[in-house]
């Protein structure tokens, strides 16, 4: 195709504390992940395992306790950890980077009309007449699929799916190299959520952004992305092309994830229950010495506790953070019956 | 920032004007204190053409007999004061001194209130400890007292009344809009915002400031309705501006000529005055309160 580099965002051995009375919490631990260009990215995770947080110290939206500090940390062949919080907000914020945040429903200002701040966003950033702004909201909406005479109306006038997709209007705004979705369709019913992602794919052949797709559902990053990070405990456990993720996932947490979730070809045939993972996040406060996931898994052994496994490549485009890939035929086997997963040991 | 955006912000301050006073004269004593207030203010504009006398003129009835102490009558519907003045004329040039002084003194009260709660509010940490320490002295300062030493200090001039009530009375305001803001400032959109690219002033003013302006205005009508008791009062204790008339320096010179006890026309009409401007600030801050607390509306 092009001469210009494969890889749009680079993020090598990403650290994301945070200072608390009780301690530090190590939110985010050696996450090192790359966006091509023209792909979607997905990282998943239960709550708490750390995403969230990872984008917004991407962003340089943490809270002032949060402290970022990375390997490497580039976008597009610029350092963005030498640059300044201004330079940040003005050159990369939006018109490079740009944010679906989470539980976009609450992310319009409620005393604005809904056109009016995606003008504000764009002439935050441009110089742009109102009445050529007002035109390329018009367009942008188009795009998502809103009537453009909707830009006079209020966010509370809005659905949850219209305001969705609004918020993604706004994203698209700068026409950004890569677009951050923070769990875009999670509280939407599933027909909405349908529709948004049928539009976002639409989108997709239409404009050439990367997008980082952020979500806990299984079945959203399985149908969207081309590669996927599978996140525990602040940490990337398993990352691999989504297709190899799910035909040979190695991770034990990845292979409870996909117990933990339905799907129609299973529907009906033996082993098709669904089986939960025991168990909760582990506290991330204080220095880390276990593998995050050990507590809950079924398959730790001595060293999983004292050690934190590093990361092994397993192919291209494949690794995973684990002791026992060696065993991996067998994890598989026997990670299909439930009663390895809830044992009374 | 470009003309467009101005012009704009001009249509939506027109619509917002029109909004306000949707939201006041909806609520019934809204209204009513509304109407009272724009008559006040109407009566302290005029006040020099509305005056049939000077404030301290003596007067002669037709007759040519000293107009001292007269109960109300056609001629001086009011009535006077011992010494023969005409408490209508003093009424209406008392009022514009009033509104000036609620006026003046909200608004300049507001701007530092609302500031500093957003300010404080908004960056938090030690910038916010020391802002609400220094209100939280200033919470510490008796009222009048404070007035009293400023005024005897620097002298009785209306500027200094107004200093000293402004340097008091924004610590309320300042402490409830930086509740707000904090709250504000959490909310999903504030971060949509800045992941838009926006400064901590955009995000201030344009984002965080219109979420938090039913406060403003509610604490606008308080602070103006204080600004108008805590002058009254001090003028009451003679510590007003000697050369302008007031209110409350009406009641002043009532307590001097000692005939409190006789002449009831004399403190009626300048208590009932800001009985009245007091009470209809207060309403129309209720109509406001309930922008700010909707649960109030249901009852």
């Amino acid at each position: 195709m092009s001469d210009a580099p494969q890889t749009l965002l680079e993020v090598r051995d990403l650290n994301v504390r945070y200072a608390t009375a009780e301690g530090d919490i190590h939110a985010v631990s050696d996450v090192s992940f790359e966006v091509r260009r023209d792909e979607v990215f997905g990282i998943a995770g239960e709550s708490g395992c750390g995403k969230s947080t990872l984008i917004r110290a991407l962003l340089r939206l943490l809270h002032s306790n949060g402290r970022t500090e990375a390997a490497a940390l580039n976008y597009d062949g610029r350092d963005l950890q030498t640059m300044s919080d201004r330079d940040f907000r003005e050159q990369i914020l939006w018109q490079e980077i740009s944010l679906v945040p989470q539980s976009a429903m609450n992310s319009l200002n409620p005393v604005y009309r809904v056109g009016e701040q995606t003008v504000e966003a764009i002439q935050a950033h441009r110089e742009m007449p109102t009445a050529q702004a007002r035109e390329r909201v018009a367009e942008l909406f188009d795009i998502v699929g809103l009537q453009a005479d909707l830009m006079n109306s209020y966010p509370h006038e809005f659905s949850g799916g219209m305001r969705q997709r609004a918020m993604i209007a706004m994203a698209l705004a700068l026409d950004p190299g890569l677009i951050v979705m923070d769990e875009p369709t999670t509280g939407l019913d599933v027909l909405v959520q349908e529709r948004i992602l049928r539009r976002i794919r639409e989108i997709r052949s239409e404009i050439r952004s990367s997008i980082i797709l952020i979500t806990h559902d299984i079945a959203v990053i399985a149908e969207m992305s081309d590669r996927v990070a599978v996140m525990y405990g602040g940490r990337i456990m398993e990352q691999a092309a989504t297709l190899d993720l799910f035909e040979s996932p190695h991770h034990p947490y990845t292979l409870g994830l996909k117990n933990a979730f339905p799907s129609i070809r299973s529907l009906g045939q033996a082993g098709a229950e669904l089986i939960s993972i025991p168990g909760s996040p582990p506290p991330l406060i204080g220095p880390q010495h276990d593998c995050p996931f050990a507590p809950r898994c079924p398959f730790s052994i001595e060293r999983c506790a004292g050690e934190i496994p590093p990361a092994r490549q397993l192919g291209a485009d494949h690794q995973a953070r684990c002791f026992r890939l060696d065993d991996v035929v067998e994890l598989r086997e026997q990670a299909r019956h439930k009663r390895t997963w809830h044992s009374s040991n | 920032m470009s003309l467009a955006i101005e012009r704009s912000w001009i249509g939506a301050a027109g619509g917002a004007l029109a909004e306000h006073y949707r939201i006041i004269t909806a609520n019934p004593l809204g209204r009513i204190g509304f109407w009272i207030i724009v008559a006040f203010v109407l009566v302290a504009i005029f006040a020099p053409w509305l005056a049939p006398h000077p404030p301290w003129e003596m007067q002669y009835d037709s007759e040519g007999g000293f107009a001292s102490l007269r109960s109300p009558s056609l001629e001086f519907p009011l009535g006077t004061t011992h010494l023969g003045y005409d408490l209508f004329s003093q009424l209406i040039l008392a009022t514009r001194t009033t509104v000036i002084i609620g006026a003046v003194s909200g608004v300049i009260s507001i701007v530092i209130g609302a500031n500093i709660g957003l300010i404080s509010g908004y960056y938090g940490g030690k910038l916010d400890e020391l802002l609400m320490r220094f209100t939280d002295i200033l919470y510490g300062m008796p009222f009048l007292p404070f007035i009293i030493v400023l005024v005897a200090l620097f002298g009785r001039k209306l500027e200094f009344v107004i200093l000293a009530i402004v340097l008091i009375i924004w610590r309320t305001s300042a402490r409830v809009i930086r509740a707000q803001t904090i709250a504000i400032k959490q909310r999903q959109f504030i971060i949509a915002a800045r992941a838009r690219g926006a400064g901590d002033l955009r995000i201030i003013y344009r984002h965080i400031l219109p979420n938090v302006l039913p406060l403003v205005l509610l604490y606008t009508s308080f602070n103006i309705a204080w600004s108008i008791i805590t002058e009254a009062s001090a003028s009451f204790l003679g510590f007003g501006d000697g050369e302008t008339i007031s209110w409350g320096g009406m009641l002043y010179e009532l307590w001097l000529s000692g005939k409190t006890r006789v002449a009831w026309w004399w403190f009626a009409a300048p208590s009932l005055c800001i009985i009245a401007l007091v009470t209809s600030l207060v309403f129309v801050s209720r109509a406001y309160e309930e922008v700010a607390n909707p649960r109030l509306r249901k009852r």
